[in-house]
């Protein structure tokens, strides 16, 4: 992390300072890029740029630039964020750039995470829809105004980025937490009253890796891209499974 | 954490914080009227109910205090297992005896 | 020095409610320990509270009380974040606590020097 590798490409014209994290599993170092601006730049046409000119071997994911597939997330300044609907403009510090993979994943290669741990906790946390009809028989029909659907509408734009896990300091703590995205989804499902799941969910999501360690920090609410609130969420699991505990369900 | 630490954090907590509340009043009572053993002990010597009340906090701070101390040293030093399970019982009870031996001394002594 | 991802109110309030709680769980046996002097040593009890009516300990004693406080308030608010309906309004609720805790220290301070 000490030594920086520096790869000055650009003249004159008006450039930004940008460090990327560059390395795998087994450590790695800054290295310095000088990018142009341009307008309406965000943090992914940054990377973009670095990948198509100094440095054609940066690995990095991203698949749709428009915030709707949730695989370009990175650590932007020290802050974990989804990189295509980022500003430079709007986070930038000093006329400086860092950018470095997500943290608590591990590393592939240089911005590219391993999403393994990610998406095992969802399932952990009982985040698979329990269907409780076959396909023979019609789809009931949900009032679009309960206060359940609304909980479960309030929960389900998930696009599964991971920001909210790299925010988290309790999943840094304890790598086992199941962490604020599978606890969101799995209170979507709590309040999806198709799904047939919830006993068995509601002791995963109290088990001793569960939404009970969460210390409402709330980093997941203050950085989720899609305006969600995982903490949120998380209290509600917290509520449901007191009053399972109160009548004696557990 | 399992389920049954949280729990019994939060009922503990439930129990204190009416408790906190007569102590804070207690403290500032204590220090407008100039604090001293004499008056200090005047007002509780002998007091069964100062006694009571003064000795259900000592045992919902003790479970209180191991608890949330665990959790410190769980994330923070990264402890688990007989050696995590062994501190939180040692604080919890070091607390207890102290805290009874506490009140003892300025209620029923 | 802190973290960027953790400058917003509701981390400092975490931050606060775990620190204050360390300090009161080492405070604790201190304070267990000079009350048991009414059992062992009734003059050194005395001694000691006299020494509390020293204008700096009097100072060191209101932060005891702005810690039993914040972790009070700030607990209230954790169970009342937990077990009542959820509202949108964390951060006036952690700032409520907070002025409550700064509130109560004062309260403690102004209280003892009427008498001194």
């Amino acid at each position: 992390m000490e030594a920086q590798a520096e790869h000055v490409t650009t003249g004159d014209e008006a450039s930004v300072h940008v460090r990327v994290w560059r390395g795998d599993s087994g450590g790695g170092q800054w290295h310095i890029y000088r990018v142009p601006v341009r307008r309406n730049q965000t943090v992914l046409d940054v990377v973009t740029w670095i990948q198509q000119n100094p440095a054609p071997d940066l690995a990095y994911r991203f698949a749709c630039r428009v915030g709707v597939c949730g695989s370009c997330a990175m650590t932007v300044n020290g802050e974990p964020r989804w990189t295509c609907r980022t500003h430079v403009n709007r986070v930038l510090r000093d006329g400086q750039l860092s950018i470095a993979p997500l943290r608590n994943l591990p590393v592939v290669r240089d911005l590219v995470c391993d999403m393994t741990p990610f998406f095992d906790r969802w399932s952990e946390a009982g985040g698979g829809f329990v269907p409780g009809i076959d396909r023979h028989r019609p789809l009931p029909a949900i009032a679009p105004d309960t206060l359940a659907r609304r909980a479960a509408d309030a929960a389900i734009e998930c696009i599964n980025c991971a920001v909210c896990y790299a925010a988290c300091d309790v999943v840094a703590w304890k790598r086992d937490f199941l962490g604020p995205a599978a606890l969101n989804r799995a209170w979507s499902l709590v309040n999806d009253e198709r799904d047939r799941g919830n006993r068995e969910r509601l002791r995963a999501v109290s088990g001793d890796a569960g939404c009970h360690n969460c210390h409402s920090q709330q980093n997941c609410t203050q950085y989720c891209p899609n305006l969600l609130d995982p903490a949120g969420s998380i209290a509600g699991l917290k509520r449901t499974v007191m009053r399972a505990v109160l009548k004696g369900e557990f | 954490m399992p389920l049954g630490l949280y729990l019994l954090q939060r009922l503990s907590a439930l129990v204190m914080a009416p408790l906190v509340l007569v102590h804070l009043g207690v403290i500032i009572y204590a220090v407008r009227s100039g604090l001293d053993a004499e008056s200090l002990l005047g007002r509780t010597r002998g007091s069964v109910a100062w006694g009571l009340v003064y000795g259900s906090f000592v045992l919902a701070v003790s479970i209180h205090a191991a608890i949330g101390i665990r959790t410190v040293l769980h994330e923070w030093l990264r402890l688990k297992g007989p050696a995590l399970e062994a501190l939180t019982w040692a604080l919890g009870l070091g607390l207890l005896v102290l805290g009874f031996r506490a009140v003892f001394a300025v209620t029923l002594a | 020095m802190i973290a960027p991802h953790r400058r917003h109110g509701l981390w400092l309030a975490f931050i606060v409610h775990r620190l204050s709680g360390i300090a009161l769980a080492l405070f604790l046996p201190v304070h267990f320990w000079v009350l048991s002097l009414a059992l062992t040593d009734p003059a050194a009890l005395d001694g000691f509270l006299q020494w509390t009516h020293r204008p700096l300990v009097r100072i060191a004693e209101m932060g005891l009380v702005f810690l039993l406080s914040v972790h009070l308030f700030g607990g209230l608010r954790l169970m009342a974040l937990e077990w009542l309906p959820w509202s949108a309004r964390q951060k006036t609720m952690a700032a409520l606590a907070t002025a409550g805790s700064v509130f109560m220290a004062l309260w403690f301070l102004l209280s003892g020097y009427r008498m001194a």
